[in-house]
């Protein structure tokens, strides 16, 4: 039997068994950002513990940082005071950070692939769940906490138990306006928000293979919304074409180097998986969550449920009533962002909607690209132009109302349609806040509508 | 090295409901500081506004350090202030159906243990605890039960997590420090650092 890619990075990374029978992992790159770090640098002085190599941990902020006024010091002091204390972490220990003067500033699980830091065959870790992302190219990536941060710093390393893997193999041809979002959502839907438990999920089939890095990022992103705390792609010459000339990716001759081991890091065409599951692209269409988990989604066409466990609490949560259709359902905002869906790729997409079109009167629209890079990219195209055109908010780079932690927020219960990856209860600022997730182009879609619609029959006229 | 914990004693508190995650057990604006202090005083804070009755409201559980919880508990983000939270304001222990990976492990780093039981037993120790709240809960790591009142369950803990809570290994950084030429073999063995 061959191996998984998570078996040879496992094995390639491990330092030792644990007395506790757990396995030691060397952490091969460390990100880091604002909100769950300060302790981590506290615990260290507390104990009189340094950096073991500061040259691989990086640095940005994403989190707390307004997307309209920068202006230091920012108008919130409690962000002031958690974006102060990563600059005098950094600086205090070397390690290297991208703030808000750099133009390498972004969303964490942005940047990494963007800068060519993420790698396949690499470990990563970071404070944040969605570090599952960077297994887009085939890297294993752990989210983890702030006494794990704490630890990496430290040690470089972690404590894991063994993950199974289980293999989910898309196949065949997405349909126009179904996109990598929708494919995840579906993913989520069948398996549930804790059928990954334990596991790390391997994507791969056609429908995977076909998508660009971006559109893999978008679906490994949202591993951990299925419970898989890690998720990757085999890395291939998708992979490898992306990666070529990226400021952190080997140059030259070594490229060409770097590129038969990335290789043979990929599973083994006859690997051993702890689990198979198919779905065929053609039965994905553009989804929508009606509810309070990544799990709660229904395809545009269908209705929403009026059964089930947990139905009532969401749909009373939600103001929505079960056997309604999903489309037609009226928003107050839209948000096109997050490391879910903020790339270039993504605005793009989002962009092709807009187009000569109005947002609905009654609709505050934002767009947020994930890094000033692409926030760069975009106004090169004239995205920007477009969108502003449009009748939506262009904003600096950062996380902004994915988790609301900037000024960035809902009011009241006004409804949301993101391109995010929570749409748990009071996840966009306002406790009594309702989100309802769904790709770029349908959260451009809706925008204009006022309401759910189809992107597809959009589609059609542009 | 960390505090061995072998037993845990105390009331228990009913938290009901599946899928409950850390952005309802500590909300991020919450996350808005550079310390863990204080996190105590808001956990759970939106769920309480939204339902006076809620069981971290409810006096009759306030001296509760056994949470009773369903499925895929702690899901979501990984910001380990939702068991810090927890901790802080006073848990010690969460028993239920299954947790989510990312918060186990959190909790584990704090000390704070968790531990499965099937759906049935959740259900009849809640039912007991809101019978009776002040009913003493002995959760026994070494012996892998659980008492409360005429009621014993067995637990479900991985080894690894016992061992680590039995040994007072749970704050990890020491024993991952302890052989760290390895460490540093690794390091000089991986190809992306060692050069291409
Ligand atoms: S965009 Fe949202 S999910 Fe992604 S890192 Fe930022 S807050 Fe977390």
């Amino acid at each position: 039997m061959g191996k998984t890619l998570l078996r040879k990075v496992w094995d390639q990374h491990t330092v030792r068994k644990l007395p506790t029978g757990q396995t030691q992992l060397f952490i091969g790159l460390h990100l880091i950002h604002e909100v769950t770090t300060p302790q981590a640098f506290d615990m260290l002085r507390v104990r009189g513990i340094g950096v073991a190599f500061p040259d691989r941990t990086f640095a940005t902020t994403d989190h707390i940082i307004p997307t309209l006024d920068q202006s230091r010091p920012f108008a919130d002091p409690l962000a002031e005071a958690m974006l102060a204390a990563l600059e005098s972490n950094c600086a205090e220990y070397g390690i290297p950070f991208w703030n808000l003067d750099s133009d390498r500033q972004g969303i964490v699980h942005v940047i990494g692939p963007e800068l060519g830091l993420t790698q396949p065959g690499m470990t990563i870790a970071c404070g944040d769940s969605h570090t599952s992302t960077h297994g887009a190219l085939g890297a294993v990536a752990f989210g983890i906490g702030t006494s794990q941060v704490r630890d990496v710093l430290a040690s470089q390393s972690l404590a894991f138990d063994p993950l199974k893997v289980r293999r989910i193999t898309v196949d065949g041809q997405l349909a126009d306006g179904v996109f990598a979002k929708d494919v995840i959502l579906e993913i989520i839907a069948r398996l549930g928000v804790k059928g990954g438990v334990g596991h790390a999920y391997e994507y791969g089939g056609s429908a995977i293979e076909a998508m660009s890095i971006d559109e893999r990022l978008t679906v490994c992103n949202m591993s951990i919304e299925g419970g898989a705390r890690v998720g990757y792609v085999n890395p291939d010459q998708t992979t490898f074409d992306y990666l070529r000339g990226r400021p952190f990716a080997p140059q030259g001759e070594a490229f060409d180097r770097a590129v038969s081991w990335w290789r043979s890091t990929a599973s083994d065409p006859n690997a051993d998986y702890d689990d198979v599951v198919e779905i065929p692209a053609s039965e994905i269409e553009p989804r929508v969550t009606w509810g309070i988990n990544p799990g709660q989604s229904v395809g545009v066409s269908d209705t929403i449920p009026a059964t089930g466990a947990g139905v009532d609490e969401a749909l009373a949560f939600m103001g929505l009533s079960g056997g309604a259709p999903i489309r037609g359902t009226k928003i107050d905002v839209a948000f096109v962002g997050s490391c879910t869906n903020s790339r270039l790729s993504d605005l793009r997409e989002a962009a092709r909607i807009a187009k000569g079109q109005r947002v609905a009167s009654h609709v505050k629209a934002l767009v947020v690209p994930g890094s000033q890079a692409v926030l760069a990219a975009a106004e090169r195209e004239g995205l920007d132009q477009v969108f502003r055109d449009a009748g939506f908010e262009w904003r600096g780079a950062g996380c902004s109302m994915c988790l609301a932690m900037n000024p960035d927020r809902l009011d009241g219960e006004q409804v949301s349609a993101s391109s995010s990856n929570r749409n748990f209860k009071g996840r966009q600022g306002s406790p009594t806040g309702r989100t309802l997730l769904m790709s770029p182009a349908m959260v451009a879609a809706a925008a204009l509508a006022g309401e759910v619609v189809d992107v597809r029959t959009v589609m059609s006229h542009v | 090295m960390s505090s061995q914990i072998d037993r845990i004693d105390g009331p228990g508190m009913p938290l009901r409901g599946d899928n409950i995650d850390t952005d309802r057990i500590i909300p991020a604006r919450f996350l808005k500081a550079i310390t863990f202090d204080g996190l105590g005083d808001h956990v759970f804070e939106d769920d309480r506004a939204a339902m006076p009755d809620h069981p971290f409201s409810n006096p009759a559980y306030g001296q509760a350090k056994v949470l009773l919880v369903n499925e895929n508990f702690g899901s979501g983000s990984s910001r380990e202030h939702a068991p810090q939270a927890l901790k802080r304001w006073g848990i010690e222990a969460c028993v239920g159906e299954s947790f989510s990976e990312i918060f186990r492990g959190n909790s584990l780093a704090i000390g704070l243990a968790c531990v499965t039981v099937s759906r049935e037993q959740v259900e009849q120790l809640m039912a007991l605890v809101e019978a009776a709240p002040d009913t003493p809960l002995a959760l026994s790591l070494r012996e892998r039960s659980l008492t409360a009142g005429d009621l014993r369950v067995e637990i479900d803990v991985d080894e690894p997590v016992r061992d680590a809570l039995l040994n007072g290994t749970w704050d990890a950084t020491g024993m991952l420090l302890d052989d760290f030429d390895v460490v540093r073999g690794v390091a000089e063995r991986v190809p992306y650092i060692r050069g291409f």
